[in-house]
């Protein structure tokens, strides 16, 4: 299932919470060679990941990590703002409707449809948040996952070359793109809504229970 | 009393003073019970303006409800928009909380948008109104986008007013930007503007929003007149 967790909340999902941030170092550092720090317990958090930011997280049936995402609003400290500005042509993004999307990760072994799943989810909070569009950095290497499950972003800019490449990109997510997200993904919009409004609670009109 | 006005007066606001005005005609314009923005930065300074009966400030603080409302329960800390509805208000002290609030008028509809600016400085604005939930929800789906960028233009205003704040960020364009604007001011068409700038229009789209948001102005016409006055563009 699909889970909505404040850095804040996980400690209430202990498993979920240590399967994230190992499987973070075995992604960004092990499988990627990225140049991040990893902790003494071999997690890989970095700064903005004590901004309390919002994960979207695969969960496996066995309570572990299968993917995440995390996201902050570029209104706030982010990531491509601060360290990204060079690609950017030294500008910045922010914008209230616009939130980054950094830590694309997927477990080793996770199941299928795990990054459309979390796709998605991440079409599920800019629909209920009103958010327009993701802005992220990624790895030349992720572009063909991004194909793969119908959701590629329009790249903003890029530095290096070959597999060293890294970009900025900017996703929005039409209905259409949206449908075949969810057929790849093989989660019907009732579940995926359920999963949210588990999260977050219903808006949905009730019987007045407060007139 | 439309929004458009009450949003230029947002924006000609010089003073905190301003802000209230604004707020109230805000709230009339867009004919809901109540608008409200409060802000907090690291230091803990706190400052607020909108429309709720000052009896209800007064009590409101006098039990120190900020304890126990879920609305900031559920907003602090996060930055996801909010309606009421998704708040848990089971506990008997939330449920007294709202029924004593319903009584002083806040209304049984609300939608709260938190906010995040610079160096930890935290923002909440909120809208609530006495309605059906169908109505609230023609209300929201109408307005709920506008609603978000009325939060942050306050926020921004908020920050300009701060005594001891960091020079002006605010108001640099990006080279992009810069681009986008120019071209725009020189009164090239979308298409034409990111064709010359060799990006999609959908990309254009973005610097220009961006653009918008960082000038604090209400729509293009108005983000490229303010790019010109403050001397970001040369046409």
């Amino acid at each position: 299932m699909i889970r909505y967790l404040y850095a804040n909340e996980l400690k209430t999902a202990p498993l979920l919470k240590e399967t994230m941030f190992l499987d973070r170092a075995d992604q960004f550092k092990i499988r990627l060679g990225w140049d991040v720090k990893l902790e003494d317990n071999g997690y890989e958090r970095d700064e903005y990941d004590s901004h309390n930011p919002l994960y979207v997280i695969y969960q496996k049936a066995d309570g572990t990590h299968g993917g995440s995402m995390r996201l902050l609003p570029s209104t706030g400290r982010t990531m491509v703002n601060e360290h990204f500005s060079e690609i950017l042509g030294g500008g910045d993004v922010r914008n209230p409707f616009i939130w980054e999307c950094t830590r694309f990760c997927l477990a080793r072994n996770t199941e299928p449809r795990t990054a459309a799943a979390l796709m998605l989810a991440g079409g599920e909070v800019m629909e209920n948040f009103g958010v327009k569009h993701f802005v992220g950095v990624f790895d030349a290497r992720m572009v063909r996952i991004y194909r793969m499950i119908g959701a590629s972003p329009e790249v903003l800019g890029s530095t290096g070359d070959g597999r060293e490449k890294i970009s900025v990109g900017l996703w929005s997510f039409t209905d259409e793109a949206r449908m075949r997200v969810a057929q790849k993904a093989g989660i019907s919009a009732a579940l995926s809504k359920l999963w949210f409004e588990r999260a977050f609670g219903s808006d949905a009109p009730k019987v007045s229970e407060f007139a | 009393m439309d929004v458009d006005r009450s949003l230029a007066e947002l924006e000609r606001a010089s003073g905190r003073e301003d802000l209230q005005t604004a707020i109230v005609k805000l709230c009339e314009a867009y004919k809901i019970d109540h608008m409200v923005y409060h802000w907090v930065n690291s230091q803990g300074d706190q400052y607020g303006c909108g429309t709720y009966s000052p009896g209800w400030v007064e009590r409101y603080l006098e039990k120190e409800y900020l304890r126990i409302d879920p609305v900031i329960l559920g907003c602090y800390q996060r930055f996801h928009p909010v309606d009421w509805k998704r708040l848990d208000w089971s506990s008997k002290a939330a449920r007294g909380f709202r029924a004593e609030a319903l009584e002083y008028g806040v209304g049984n509809q609300g939608f709260s948008i938190p906010m995040r600016g610079p160096n930890g400085q935290y923002a909440l604005f909120t809208a609530s109104h006495h309605c059906s939930d169908e109505d609230w929800q023609t209300f929201k789906n109408k307005h709920r986008r506008q609603l978000i960028l009325l939060a942050h233009f306050f926020n921004q205003k908020a920050l300009e007013f701060e005594p001891d704040r960091v020079p002006e960020a605010l108001k640099t364009l990006s080279p992009r930007e810069t681009d986008a604007m120019t071209f725009l001011a020189m009164g090239f068409n979308r298409a034409k503007a990111a064709d010359t700038m060799e990006i999609s229009e959908h990309t254009l789209r973005v610097y220009i929003e961006s653009a918008r948001f960082k000038l604090g102005a209400i729509n293009t016409t108005h983000a490229v007149a303010r790019a010109m006055s403050h001397g970001l563009i040369v046409v």
